[in-house]
């Protein structure tokens, strides 16, 4: 691994070594390129993570002070975690489901298709489908997904099994084992999916794809690269010319540091995201970094997210083999006739006990509760992950009193369902409820929204400066020199989970990097 | 005292409650089951609150079939919570105080019936959710209850699901191997 002098300003600083950032800083170490890679968490490994939820979820999960506001159930069921994401090396790949879904063509086309959504603050992505189509094909090759590039699919558990024979009844088309970032066989190194079931919780035989154990060790053989764990970034600095110069961070032990760069891209997923563009203000970029659109921090979209839980006379087992086992699409294309704009995907979930009880109906008690409980094990369920509308009052800002750990102002994470949200939402409560029925569910379970595992949008794309934060590079629009390289970059939220395209945007905006710096114009 | 269920055992190492002959050699107060089977070295809370605390806990989630040592994980936590928590150890006491003197019968000798009444009258008070909030994770979160509910917990150590029934279930038809390729 490469040591690089804090006064060294020939290197590119990457914060966050998630999807984004530890995707793009394997990109560029690949290229020759120098990298600091700045980890507010620790390096854990397949070996320390551990199958129990909520000791996974104490050793992996961002759980620095947040606050939240808003009509969202998040605000009221879980006030003090908005988001289930991980400060840890890998960042959230170490948490992710695997699902690796591509957007669809009409996504990155809202405002065009969608229309004037009254309250949405929609905006067609400056880039297109086809455009991506050449980096998600790579990072399909590089994360192993299922039904890609010859890649047989998983085997289904019993909880697909649900899932499968419950839509074949309803006469739902597209029913399989997804397209899954785990591996079926062998490859690249690592092991075929034992069907442990703790996905959530880091996965120990290592068939899932984290940037933990397959980017940053790449990256780290190629001497290029300076990894520093527990390394939490303060603030960007930048110089007279109005380019950033550097960052300050806080090490294990509080001593601060000054990492000098030539480039800074920020990957620390869009709540920590823009609150470091917010938090480094400056006489010179009184409103944050990249800000001069107004338009950081806001738009925040999570998905529009619940789930359906049933019961039935027979056993079910769903916590046995991979937690997202399978997927229905037929919800995820825009049909404006079903009452919304948009679409949504249905994917298998298992919670374990633990969290069952902590997730099923937050807050409830009594013998209801408990008699649902003690169907545990004749329990099927699955996640809905839809479109939600950005609008720009759903938005990050800093908290006007508290501060964290380091004296800097924490997030709030401001949050109104859109009437389209709700919509959406209604309808795949109904739809997901009658594909049990359809099995003889004994009893359905309309569960509402989990902390938001994905955040997106707080400092997006836009072909207009004044409409969002960065360019379809990433690059933002203000300073040259700084980049945007995590689901922030989102200019809308699609029906898909995220983080195939997280990694599609990092190697392609890695190329652009690379040939910014070799023409010295960054 | 002559008791060895296997999983008693094994609840009273998991989980640090003290075998009733060890606990009654240490200080403080002592919750012991009506039946002698376990005790409960107490830290912060008085025998009275422990016990009212094991009920209220049962009655946010009753699980008929399970014993009260299962609770007692509840209570255990709650007094090891408020052991270096002045706050915690008020809030403990005021609120048993709170149950206890809702209708002018002490909480315990209510009926179930009334005992939810007062539960159900107090459900938003930091006192309520503290009690439930811990009660789900202490209640739900040991491995000796998984058992009750079928849930096989970590599978690591097994090799995971793969050979240990992932997808055993036989009471629909199987998925056609375009959806559902077999494991490799």
């Amino acid at each position: 691994m490469a040591k690089i002098d804090l006064s060294d300003s020939s290197a590119v600083v990457v914060i966050g070594s998630g999807a984004g950032g530890g995707t793009l800083a394997n990109e560029l170490c690949q290229k020759g390129i120098k990298v600091v890679l700045l980890e507010a968490g620790k390096r854990e490994s397949p070996e320390t993570f551990v199958n129990d939820e909520w000791a996974a979820f104490g050793q992996l999960s961002w759980l620095d002070k947040r606050t939240t506001s808003g009509t969202w159930r998040v605000a009221k069921d879980f006030p003090g975690l908005p988001a289930w994401i991980c400060k840890t090396v890998g960042g959230t790949t170490v948490h992710w489901a695997g699902a690796s879904l591509r957007l669809q063509a009409h996504e990155f086309r809202t405002r065009s298709i969608y229309g004037d959504i009254a309250g949405a603050n929609l905006l067609d992505w400056p880039l297109t489908l086809e455009e991506l189509e050449p980096y998600y094909d790579k990072a399909e090759n590089k994360m192993g997904t299922t039904r890609t590039h010859g890649i047989p699919g998983l085997p289904g558990n019993n909880n697909f099994k649900v899932m499968y024979a419950g839509a074949k009844r309803l006469g739902y088309k597209n029913v399989h084992t997804g397209r899954m970032s785990i591996n079926s066989r062998q490859r690249a190194g690592r092991d075929a999916c034992w069907q442990i079931g703790f996905c959530f919780q880091g996965c120990k035989s290592g068939a899932k794809w984290s940037t933990l154990y397959t980017e940053i060790p790449q990256a780290e053989a190629t001497g290029k690269l300076d990894l520093r764990t527990r390394a939490h970034v303060l603030q960007i600095q930048t110089d007279a010319n109005g380019k950033v110069s550097g960052v300050l961070y806080a090490d294990k032990d509080g001593n601060r540091h000054v990492q000098k760069a030539r480039i800074v891209c920020v990957a620390g997923n869009s709540i920590e995201t823009p609150r470091l563009l917010l938090n480094s203000a400056n006489a010179q970029f009184p409103d944050g970094l990249a800000n001069s659109s107004g338009q950081v921090g806001r738009n925040y979209m999570r998905h529009t997210t619940g789930s359906v839980y049933a019961t039935f006379r027979q056993p079910v087992n769903m916590y046995r083999g991979t937690t997202m086992a399978g997927i229905i699409t037929d919800e995820s294309g825009n049909d404006p006739k079903r009452g919304f704009v948009g679409g949504y995907e249905m994917e298998t979930l298992s919670l374990g006990v633990p969290f069952m009880a902590a997730f099923l109906d937050p807050g409830a008690w009594g013998r209801e509760f408990a008699a649902a409980m003690d169907m545990y094990d004749h329990m099927a369920g699955m996640w809905i992950v839809g479109e939600d509308m950005p609008q720009e009052s759903n938005r990050i800002t800093l908290h006007p009193s508290e501060k964290d750990q380091y004296g800097l102002p924490i997030p709030n994470v401001h949050f109104d369902d859109h009437p389209n949200d709700v919509a959406m939402r209604n309808h795949a409560y109904k739809q997901g409820s009658a594909v049990y029925e359809a099995v003889g569910a004994l009893r359905t379970f309309e569960v509402p929204p989990y902390p938001s595992t994905h955040n997106l949008g707080t400092c997006r794309m836009s072909k207009r400066p004044q409409d969002g934060v960065c360019n379809k590079f990433g690059q933002t629009h203000d300073i040259d020199n700084l980049f945007i390289s995590d689901g922030s970059q989102f200019t809308t939220g699609g029906a898909e989970n995220p983080t195939l395209t997280i990694v599609t945007l990092a190697i392609r905006q890695a190329d652009y990097i690379a040939d910014q710096m070799s023409k010295g114009n960054i | 005292m002559k008791r060895k269920g296997m999983n008693r055992r094994q609840f009273l190492h998991t989980s640090g409650l003290a075998a009733a002959g060890v606990a009654a050699v240490a200080s403080g107060a002592v919750l012991i089951a009506p039946d002698g089977a376990w005790a409960l070295q107490l830290h912060a809370l008085d025998e009275h609150a422990a016990r009212t605390l094991l009920v209220m806990s049962r009655r946010l989630y009753p699980h008929d079939t399970l014993g009260d040592m299962y609770y007692a994980k509840v209570v255990e936590d709650l007094d090891g919570g408020a052991k270096d928590d002045k706050d915690l150890a008020a809030l403990l006491r005021d609120g048993v105080d709170t149950l206890d003197k809702a209708v002018g019968i002490t909480w315990l000798d209510l009926s179930e019936g009334n005992q939810l009444k007062v539960l159900t009258g107090i459900e938003n008070t930091p006192f309520f959710q503290k009690v439930r909030g811990q009660t789900v994770v202490s209640l739900y979160n040991n491995p000796l209850v998984w058992r009750h509910f079928g849930y096989e917990g970590p599978s690591y150590q097994f090799g995971g699901y793969i050979n240990r029934g992932f997808n055993d279930l036989a009471w629909l038809p199987e998925p056609p191997e375009t959806a559902s390729p077999k494991a490799g």
